[in-house]
């Protein structure tokens, strides 16, 4: 207990690093997977192809790879850069493997609340002379995101936990930061661990208790 | 009405043909639909009135023959297709009214997205429709909270909020309750009356007397026969109306 006092502060630090990278990664998540559902609903084959190639193989990649290909492939590989601090660096790379993972599902959950809207919305819509675009934008993806809020909240969930791997390329979020406190408190390694859990806990069962409410409050009336 | 195209039709159907695989709905259908005319369309479920009716705003894509709307053939889709939709209203058996917007959003939605219209502007008009078709106390209601009566009257203001050139009717009173069915056909009258273009498939027969230029009797997927509505209840030409109207009118 007391190895988690003393350690207090690097414990909040790295719990704020995996706070932000749940809260970047999720809005960039939410975008992406938006974009890619309209295009596996857009009349344009080659959309609708892309889009299903995506979703078929990111979601299909575990995360450990997508995570490890970010950080070697575009880091070191590619170049990729967007800071002269390595550690920003890594977290940027770590950032965008963690959103495209996540858009994935994002984008089948959207899907999956296009399909509860009924036909009637898009025809009415498409019947007042609104483009496709508008279409999707006004009517159909408003309904089809709150009937999907929920599970959009388990996504937000397993993304929280999904942070953890961005320690494969040395981010230092919670999951990190609790290996090497076992380093250095190697007595005791049952309370860091049931400390960490229970911080996993403090993000997540909140975010599971919000979501549902909001899914209820957001619902469409029909 | 615009200074050239009063004799011109509004809209023609020439030879139409649809199929939805195997089943063929609609059979050379040709159809000519003058400004200011009420067409009621009749006729045994399955016979193709309703895919008829959208076709003539491309909601049903057909696989031959020519449809025009003022003069031009139907956009096959883009930007064009929208403007023509913009310019023929269309109500459906299910309303289908925007369920996440309230009721004054779905009369405004179309003039200020489509049309470009200034909100305030489009509110003003949208209120002045709505208290029109008797529902400017329910403005900002949700669709959901309103009868079904109620509904399909937002709906004819929602269409009419585009000063549509034409309002197609697809059945509009058959998801009703009996004792709502009256407050919609009020309104559809007095539009009949006021000179809009209207095409109605409908199963109410006083509505096609009372309103109907011409009565178009479909079965098959073919017009069977075409009269005035006095004409054609009194004394049918065909077999086959004679069978439909002894059926729905002896009870």
């Amino acid at each position: 207990m007391q190895a988690l006092i003393d350690e207090h502060r690097v414990i909040l630090e790295a719990f704020w690093l995996t706070i932000r990278l749940t809260l970047a990664s999720g809005f960039m998540a939410l975008v992406l997977g938006t974009i890619l559902a309209a295009m596996r609903v857009s009349p344009l084959p080659v959309l609708r192809a892309i889009g299903t190639a995506y979703v078929n193989i990111v979601r299909n990649t575990p995360l450990t790879l997508v995570i490890v290909f970010c950080g070697l492939g575009l880091g070191l590989v590619l170049d990729v850069s967007f800071s002269t601090s390595l550690s920003t660096n890594y977290l940027w790379l770590s950032i965008i493997g963690l959103s495209a993972y996540t858009a994935a599902f994002v984008c089948e959950a959207i899907r999956a609340g296009i399909n509860t809207v009924p036909v009637g919305q898009a025809e009415a819509a498409r019947a007042i002379g609104l483009t496709f675009m508008q279409n999707l934008r006004l009517i159909v993806l408003p309904q089809a995101l709150r009937s999907v809020v929920a599970p959009l909240g388990n996504i937000l969930i397993a993304l929280t936990k999904n942070t953890t791997i961005a320690a494969a390329i040395g981010v230092g979020e919670a999951s990190l930061t609790m290996k090497t406190l076992f380093e250095a408190h190697g007595d005791a390694v049952v309370p860091i661990f049931f400390g960490f859990a229970v911080a996993f806990l403090v993000l997540t069962l909140p975010t599971g208790l919000l979501f549902t409410w909001l899914s209820k409050r957001l619902a469409v009336i029909r | 009405m615009t200074e050239n195209g009063d004799a011109t039709p509004l809209v023609v159907l020439k030879d139409v043909n649809k199929h939805f695989g195997s089943l063929h709905v609609l059979r050379d259908i040709n159809l000519t639909i003058s400004r200011g005319e009420v067409v009621v369309v009749i006729g045994p479920s399955g016979s193709g009135k309703s895919t008829l009716c959208r076709a003539i705003n491309r909601l049903e894509t057909i696989d031959g023959g020519t449809i025009t709307f003022d003069g031009q053939p139907l956009a096959a889709e883009g930007k064009a297709l929208a403007r023509l939709r913009s310019e023929v209203g269309m109500v459906f058996q299910s309303f289908n009214l925007f369920a996440h917007k309230t009721i004054l959003e779905n009369v405004t939605l179309g003039p200020i997205k489509v049309r470009g219209v200034a909100r305030a502007e489009a509110e003003r008009r949208g209120m002045e429709l709505l208290e029109r078709v008797g529902i400017g106390a329910q403005a900002s209601k949700y669709p959901a909270q309103l009868s079904g009566g109620q509904q399909q009257r937002v709906a004819i203001a929602r269409a009419l909020a585009m000063d549509p050139k034409m309002i197609l009717f697809d059945e509009p009173t058959s998801a009703l309750d009996p004792e709502m069915v009256q407050e919609v056909l009020d309104v559809m009258v007095r539009l009949a009356a006021e000179g809009m273009t209207m095409v109605v498939v409908t199963h109410e027969m006083g509505f096609a007397r009372r309103a109907a230029d011409r009565v178009v009797f479909m079965a098959d997927g073919q017009i069977v026969e075409e009269n005035a509505p006095d004409e054609f209840f009194t004394a049918p030409r065909t077999e086959r109306a004679k069978d439909f109207l002894s059926k729905i009118l002896t009870h």
